[in-house]
């Protein structure tokens, strides 16, 4: 579980163009499950995405993994942390070019200093099973929308983390690709992965994967859903 | 094949040519202490003073000969006007003061 | 030590991949960085090598020579100059020297005339009778046993049997000699016995004594200049030094060459760069290894250069006789030495050359790359 206490952050602090992009959020995040944040644009989704995954510091608040307080952690530790815990899967992929797809793949266990062969076979095998064997060595500027994404995915994963952080995964993806994606989600859940998505697009806050929809609004929660909960309760009334 | 293999493979190609290099310096050595043996008896018996290298004028013919004005014909600071004299530096009798790039007028020219 | 190895390796090929993205450009610096080196090692090389030699040869060179100096020129010594000479104690051998230019007209070349000293058995020469170096007998395209005419200054035509040619591999010092008896040497410049000596060699039995002989030769010879073989060894210590101006001139280059490099380095750090290094941080690399990624680029490039360069440039010298080189040393001289040189490396050149190629680059790729490496790796999610 993941939970925020009190954060705050506050973009480019004590200057004029000072931002409160996070206000104050209080919130918990379930493991096992698939979170959403939603909201409008600029409300704070990914600046809380950034947060939670340890790639920025609370200007205020602590954030608790588990047991551990994470936003605390010296800049090493908090590496480390981000790098056995979190996989990430960026807006637009953000994959390496010139690089091949296997390589962008590997590139996140790079520091473990795992042997080359080794590593090789874990990502070749992660590919293998997105369907892209026969792509792996294609450079990743050459894939199309829905490779990439399946290989940002491989990426996420590598290192395998209990955690993987989507920001706005299907802003740029035809319908067919985000039912893939939601497919992929799924199958990360039944795996035992916590997820949290940020997004915008009502094809992922209306699919049944979701568990919990957190809508942000000018830094703050405005509410927390728990869709598991409420379809269940449906399901009870339905069969009742 | 990897690319930091490539890379390792190419830079110990070069340093196996840098280590083929030394050997050949170590063992033409021999070849040219024989030739330097030559040359240096030449020179005891003829009193040669300097290397023959440049032909074109009497002070880069004889740098440690030329009189104290030779090297500046026109003028201490003109520019040279045959290329070896670019290369060699006033004779070390003009002192301190006569560094190439200084191009000072010589203020002691008595040794 | 392992994983540390197979970290580096990754590190390694990581920023080769990124490196080959632009092939051409960065093959194109590569080799202009490697050039630059190449002819740098080759001036430092040839430099230190003829050091060397002229160092071996000129050990043997007279210990005290003496010239005479009319209004600043070098002049004629006059005869009873070496009688007052061999006044001085601790002075021996004293022997007046006969040595001149000749511009041969007809090659367009500029010999050094000189007649051989009597302690030269070797090499004595008769009447009618010459030794010449051997560059002039490629020029002359005369054998032993030919005849070699020279027109002198005068206009009359000597025709001089060759009787010998001076071994090739003392060219470095003798290419240009002609050697003629003293009688043709005063018959082809019209010299009589009165007008002296080019100048006048010594040897002093003891060698701490010549700064005393000096003295005293100074003192009994006021306008004469007194050259020790001290003077001659430190004047070759000289020749291409660093401040020289083929050195300076190549030295400036590259270093306008790597002001390029390191400017193009220092501000080329482009927004998808510095976006690379936000999905690495954010992936997980560390900023340590950020910076040791970006210190092999550095490192691998200088030292691809610097280990093909100095290879290069030690076969151009030693092996091919710095036959690129050749032209800037001939200059307009017809008369070239056929020299091949001892392959000897000044280290501490080699490695001041590693230095100041190596270190700039590599700190170069580093400094904006340092700036980046330490942002806050959420540029990524903007
Ligand atoms: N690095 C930054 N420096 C300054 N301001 C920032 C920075 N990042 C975000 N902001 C500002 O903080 C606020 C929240 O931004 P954030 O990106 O978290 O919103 P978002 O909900 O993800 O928006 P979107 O739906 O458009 O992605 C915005 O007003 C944004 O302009
Ligand atoms: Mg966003």
């Amino acid at each position: 579980m993941i939970r925020l206490e009190h954060v705050t952050r506050i973009h480019n602090e004590g200057r004029p163009n000072a931002v409160v992009a996070v206000n104050d959020v209080s919130l918990e995040i379930p493991k096992e499950r698939v979170t959403v944040l939603r909201g409008p644009s600029g409300s704070g989704k990914t600046t809380l995405l950034t947060l939670i995954g340890c790639l920025a510091r609370p200007t205020q608040g602590r954030i608790w993994l588990d047991d551990e307080l994470i936003s605390a952690l010296p800049e090493r530790f908090m590496t480390e942390v981000r790098r056995r815990t979190f996989g990430f899967i960026f807006q637009r992929f953000n994959l390496i070019r010139g690089l091949s797809a296997l390589e962008n793949v590997m590139l996140p266990a790079y520091p473990t200093g795992e042997s080359h062969a080794a590593l090789k076979a874990r990502a070749a095998a992660l590919l293998e099973r997105f369907g892209l064997k026969a792509r792996m060595h294609e450079k990743s500027e050459l894939l199309s929308g829905g490779e990439a994404q399946r290989v940002a995915i491989a990426r996420a994963l590598i290192n395998d983390p209990a955690w993987i952080i989507a920001d706005e995964p299907t802003a740029s993806l035809d319908t067919a690709l985000v039912d893939q994606f939601i497919e992929e989600m799924r199958a990360l859940k039944k795996a035992g992965k916590s997820i949290i998505i940020t997004s915008h697009d009502p094809r992922i806050w209306q699919a049944d994967v979701v568990d919990r929809i957190v809508t942000m609004q000018d830094g703050h929660i405005l509410s927390v859903e728990d869709v598991s909960a409420r379809e269940r309760a449906e399901e009870k009334e339905q069969n009742a | 094949m990897r690319r930091v293999t490539v890379a390792m493979l190419m830079l110990g190609f070069g340093l196996a040519a840098l280590g083929l290099e030394s050997m050949h310096a170590r063992f033409s050595e021999a070849r040219h202490d024989a030739a330097r043996a030559e040359t240096a008896r030449l020179v005891r018996d003829l009193g040669l003073t300097d290397l023959a290298l440049f032909t074109e004028a009497r002070y880069v013919r004889h740098i440690s000969q030329a009189d104290l004005f030779t090297p500046f014909q026109d003028a201490p600071v003109s520019f040279e006007h045959f290329p070896s004299g670019t290369l060699v530096a006033p004779p070390a009798h003009l002192g301190r003061h006569a560094g190439a790039l200084s191009a000072r007028p010589i203020e002691r020219n008595s040794p | 030590m392992r994983r540390w190895l197979s970290r580096q390796a990754h590190l390694i090929d990581f920023t080769l991949g990124a490196l080959l993205r632009r092939k051409g450009r960065n093959l194109m610096m590569l080799a202009v960085y490697t050039l630059i080196i190449f002819m740098l090692a080759s001036v430092t090389f040839l430099g230190s090598a003829l050091r060397f030699e002229a160092k071996a040869a000129l050990n043997y060179a007279p210990e005290v020579t003496v010239q005479n100096l009319i209004m600043g020129r070098h002049a004629l010594s006059p005869p009873d100059w070496v009688k007052k000479l061999s006044r001085i104690r601790g002075a021996r051998n004293i022997h007046g020297r006969l040595w001149g230019y000749f511009y041969d007209q007809a090659v367009g070349a500029n010999y050094t005339l000189m007649v051989p000293p009597p302690r030269a058995r070797d090499l004595a020469v008769n009447l009618g009778e010459v030794i010449i170096g051997h560059a002039i007998a490629d020029l002359r395209k005369v054998r032993q046993g030919g005849y070699l005419f020279l027109l002198s200054p005068s206009g009359k035509l000597f025709k001089l049997k060759v009787i010998r040619i001076l071994p090739e591999d003392s060219a470095l010092l003798s290419a240009d000699l002609v050697l003629i008896s003293e009688t043709d040497y005063r018959a082809f410049f019209n010299l009589t016995p009165e007008d002296g000596y080019t100048d006048i060699a010594l040897t002093v039995r003891n060698s701490n004594e010549i700064p005393t002989v000096v003295n005293k030769i100074t003192r009994i010879l006021p306008t004469a200049r007194v050259i020790t073989r001290e003077d001659i060894l430190r004047t070759y210590e000289n020749v291409f030094s660093w401040r020289e101006g083929i050195v300076l001139a190549m030295l400036a280059t590259a270093l306008v060459a790597f002001a390029i490099f390191a400017f193009d380095k220092a501000s080329g750090l482009s927004a998808e760069e510095r976006r690379e290094i936000g999905i690495l941080k954010a992936v997980g690399w560390e900023t340590s290894d950020v910076i040791a990624m970006k210190l092999w680029e550095g490192g691998l490039i200088s030292a691809f250069a610097f280990i093909f360069g100095a290879a290069a440039a030690y076969a151009h010298v030693f092996l091919f006789d710095a036959s690129l080189l050749a032209p800037v040393l001939k200059g307009w001289a017809v008369l070239y030495p056929d020299f091949s040189l001892t392959p000897v490396v000044d280290r501490l050149q080699l490695i001041t050359l590693a230095f100041i190629t190596i270190i700039p680059f590599t700190i170069a790729t580093l400094v904006p790359v340092w700036k980046a490496a330490i942002t806050d790796p959420d540029i990524v999610m903007r």
